[in-house]
């Protein structure tokens, strides 16, 4: 049974690792809290749903897709909505109020092109098989999610250390002036960091959404505030933050719901983070007075 | 040796504030220019300009023959115009080395990429030990030294130096003006914005003098240096 649990964790942990990644992403690159990252989340599962349904394609190719319009989704908010705040140096909490904007009007996007009902995925779009060892039960869903998010992470981690753009992402995280005057194309990296940020979002809709089997217009929104508790905890703008943050919520929520109840659920994970803050204010992976030049 | 970066007419503003009001400069190739003044005369707002991190409000920045006035920061680097920016804009989280590779970021020549870092750290032999720590943890000197070299690594026609002695203990700003007088003896043409005005007017061939926002003085640095009002309000005498 135990065991049974940390599997569950572990698959709902990734997911929400993976919705806080690109989350992350963009407060640690852009400097903004995106709260449309949710309404984005929610696209990538209608897109992944429609490519299921309206053009029969496998799942993984309607992953791609939902990574690419997802993607598309966030390289659009930067350009009409987060750009023309920055060339007018709007103050740091106006594009987070114009992100809620956006958010709104997606979600009102999606309720009138399918309606407000929760709609599935038709049956056998996802391969039913499942292992079963030792009295241990891990479906084909839950072992894509896991190794999904253990494959991004991975690549995003070696990519920032290793590679010349990744050091250059960092270099924009840490103060876009110094970056510009070393000749990076910092706009061109705010483009490239929201594209990639809303497409991991746009992916780990399409997870939840085959993990919980329901799409529907405001699903973002839970996730969203789980999302921005995930990378407070882990620390903002770090991505090792966001994994951990991740795993721990879903640790906390799938063992809140084993052994105390189900209706305890969301109070016990957010309970046990208030006191995580409480010790560590700044988040596991935060350091102490960051201030960003 | 005619004029390597041409600016006419360069106005700046910030909000209603007219910071920069329409001042003419040039750099003659292979020279090093000081632009000299006290704190608030509009100096490094002239700098961030030139580099395009500030809003012309009308002039023109000519380099090379380009016009290069609405370029964006990056091209104007890549171009070969290298600002090193007023309190060093060091980038603490990354290391020494990761620094360094920055300031090549859009070359493609690695080779020359090698042996220009070889260069920089014969220049700097203090950087050579801290290659891999935080350029977080470096003293104020030798985050100066990080950020010069840097700068060099992009190997640009053009060094903007925006005040690199500020703060300094005084051996190490003479290190750092030794340095400057080196890398312009290699070729590279400086242009140094400074408000130790005695160190820059020593080493520049030719100096400019602002006062809130206008140049009020131009000839050669051993000019200014003799020049009744640069004595008065700038070196005390």
């Amino acid at each position: 049974m135990f065991a049974q649990q940390l599997i569950n964790a572990l698959s709902l942990g990734s997911v929400y690792a993976l919705f806080a990644l690109g989350f992350t992403l963009i407060f640690g690159v852009l400097g903004v809290i995106n709260l449309a990252h949710g309404a984005v989340f929610m696209v990538g599962a209608y897109a992944a749903l429609q490519a299921v349904v309206l053009a029969e394609l496998p799942i993984w190719a309607a992953l791609v897709i939902a990574f690419i319009i997802s993607g598309l989704v966030g390289l659009a908010i930067d350009i009409l909505v987060l750009s023309p705040l920055r060339k007018r140096d709007a103050p740091h909490l106006i594009p987070m109020i114009a992100t809620i904007g956006v958010a709104i009007m997606l979600n009102s996007a999606a309720q009138g092109l399918f309606g407000a009902d929760t709609l599935r995925f038709p049956p056998g779009v996802v391969p039913d098989g499942s292992i079963e060892a030792g009295g241990l039960h891990i479906t084909a869903v839950e072992i894509g999610i896991i190794a999904l998010t253990i494959v991004i992470m991975v690549v995003l981690l070696l990519g920032l250390r290793r590679t010349s753009i990744g050091k250059a992402l960092r270099a924009v995280a840490e103060s876009p002036r110094a970056a510009a005057l070393l000749g990076i194309d910092v706009e061109g990296l705010f483009r490239k960091t929201s594209f990639v940020a809303a497409a991991l979002g746009g992916v780990a809709g399409v997870l939840i959404s085959l993990y919980a089997n329901a799409v529907y217009p405001l699903m973002g929104q839970p996730m969203l505030h789980k999302g921005i508790a995930v990378i407070i905890l882990g620390g903002m703008g770090d991505i090792r933050g966001a994994l951990i943050g991740g795993l721990f919520l879903g640790f906390a929520e799938v063992f809140a719901v084993a052994y105390i109840g189900s209706t305890m659920r969301d109070a016990v994970a957010f309970g046990l983070l208030f006191l995580i803050l409480l010790v560590r204010p700044t988040g596991l992976f935060g350091k102490a007075n960051e201030r960003k030049a | 040796m005619g004029a390597l970066l041409e600016v006419s007419g360069l106005k700046v503003n910030f909000g209603h504030v007219e910071a920069v009001k329409g001042i003419d400069f040039s750099l003659t190739e292979g020279q090093i220019t000081t632009l000299v003044g006290a704190n608030g005369a509009g100096k490094s707002t002239t700098l961030l300009a030139l580099s395009g991190l500030v809003r012309k409000a009308a002039g023109q920045v000519v380099f090379g023959g380009q016009n290069i006035t609405r370029l964006p920061s990056h091209r104007i680097v890549h171009l070969g115009l290298s600002q090193v920016a007023e309190g060093r804009a060091m980038l603490t989280k990354l290391t020494v080395r990761e620094n360094l590779e920055l300031g090549a970021y859009h070359r493609r020549d690695t080779d020359a990429i090698t042996s220009d870092f070889d260069h920089v750290l014969e220049l700097f032999p203090r950087l050579r030990e801290r290659l891999d720590g935080y350029a977080g943890n470096l003293s104020g000197g030798e985050q100066q030294m990080l950020a010069i070299g840097r700068a060099v690594m992009a190997r640009p026609r053009i060094l903007l130096l925006d005040e690199p002695s500020m703060g300094l203990a005084p051996l190490i700003v003479q290190e750092i003006f030794r340095i400057i007088k080196m890398l312009n003896d290699e070729g590279l043409t400086i242009f140094l914005v400074e408000q130790n005005v005695r160190q820059a007017l020593k080493i520049a061939h030719q100096a400019y003098v602002i006062e809130t926002g206008e140049i009020v003085l131009q000839g050669t640095g051993e000019e200014l240096l003799d020049h009744p009002r640069v004595l008065e309000a700038y070196l005390g005498i």
